[in-house]
């Protein structure tokens, strides 16, 4: 599934991380900055990357600014940023 | 045993992190009041994640959002799958409400095969209606742990200025605990307000404890502790607890009729607040007579 509107979800309090989902170039690409990059780059990535999944996303660009969020809510952050999309999309 | 009730904003990670590390005994996750209008979707999305990954080591009460609002079905699907001790309406003025929510629960739980009647609630009264409605929503389904009195819209909906002392909401707290009591529910008093003045809270809690509240809920980690200690029974009390259920046994041991323990007369009021204060004791791991 192609994203096709931008949309963001999260903050940049501490624990917590902002997703902005956009279109993309005919995949998908996934950027991030964290405070804890070198340690956890690649589960961040992974985590973020499980949701897309879930929703069939191959078509899309994902920010992410990750402030020490554990894999739960970069989780939900990032649905919450893909449903927000999808909505927009439909109005 | 329930004697403290921590609210949790529903959309603040760090604090859904941490949420069970306080001493509380029940956390309450909150999607209502502490989550704006544009962020539901986010806060309903997160305490879901949060309640999976989290496995956490309270009792676990969901706040939702209340029934009228675009919110509040919405929050039941999403909250129903993660069996909750607890749903806590917000705004219950009267028995409708209940009827309705435990009607959706029991819906939501066939859907999701869970057992049914499982969850049970904690309506949160905070309306002068609600008030005067208290023990028909005790009443309303078999779901009804507890009623808990939500005393600043309540105060709002007087038009009474809120205080710390907590003249305004006097009868408020009575009409709430005679109607839990009269339906053999819990009740759960409002939180303090103010997160800097541990004095005041302590106050508070041992004014509402003395009343005969169950519990009491905080807004701050800070007031947990002292909620806990003013609702749990100190030693004195236990000791003496003790030594009433021992005349007691004494007295039927010796075929008296009525039974005194230091000059005063021991009817059944005080033996069944001694049985009370003994068994709270015993849950709470605080220590028993030699005796016993």
């Amino acid at each position: 599934m192609k994203i096709s509107k931008s949309a963001a979800a999260g903050s940049m309090e501490s624990n917590d991380a902002m997703i902005l989902i956009e279109p993309g170039e005919g995949d998908v690409e996934i950027a991030i900055e964290s405070v804890v990059m070198r340690q956890f780059g690649k589960q961040i990535e992974s985590a973020v990357k499980s949701v897309l999944d879930e929703y069939e996303i191959d078509d899309a660009r994902v920010w992410v600014r990750d402030k020490g969020a554990v894999e739960c809510t970069l989780r939900a952050r990032t649905e919450t940023a893909i449903l927000r999309a999808l909505k927009e999309e439909a109005k | 045993m329930i004697r403290s009730l921590l609210f949790i904003p529903g959309n603040n990670p760090g604090m859904l992190l941490n949420a069970d590390v306080h001493g509380a005994d029940a956390i309450i996750l909150d999607l209502e009041d502490a989550v704006s209008p544009d962020q539901k979707d986010a806060a309903r999305i997160l305490v879901r994640n949060a309640v999976r990954a989290l496995s956490y080591n309270t009792q676990l009460v969901i706040r939702v959002n209340p029934l009228g609002t675009d919110y509040y079905l919405d929050d039941l699907k999403a909250v129903v799958p993660l069996k909750p001790d607890f749903i806590m309406p917000t705004k219950v003025d009267g028995e409708e409400y209940i009827k309705d929510l435990a009607e959706r629960l029991t819906a939501f739980e066939k859907e999701n095969g869970l057992e049914e009647g499982k969850i049970k609630i904690i309506p949160l009264i905070e309306t002068a209606e609600g008030i005067e409605n208290a023990f028909r929503i005790a009443k309303a389904s078999k779901r009804v742990f507890g009623l808990f009195l939500g005393a600043e819209d309540y105060s709002a909906d007087l038009r009474a200025h809120r205080t710390k002392e907590g003249d305004e909401i006097l009868y408020a707290r009575g009409r709430i605990l005679n109607a839990a009591r009269a339906a053999a529910i819990e009740a759960f008093d409002t939180p303090f307000t103010d997160v800097n003045d541990e004095e005041g809270l302590e106050k508070d809690a041992f004014l509402a404890r003395e009343m005969g509240f169950t519990g009491k809920a905080a807004i701050s980690p800070r007031h947990v502790s002292g909620i806990n200690k003013a609702f749990s029974p100190t030693k004195a009390e236990i000791d003496y607890a003790y030594e009433v259920l021992m005349a007691i046994e004494e007295g039927i041991r010796l075929g008296k009729g009525a039974v005194s323990l230091r000059g005063k007369m021991i009817d059944k009021p005080i033996v069944d607040r001694a049985k009370r204060v003994v068994e709270t004791a015993k849950i709470l791991g605080l220590g028993g007579y030699e005796n016993e």
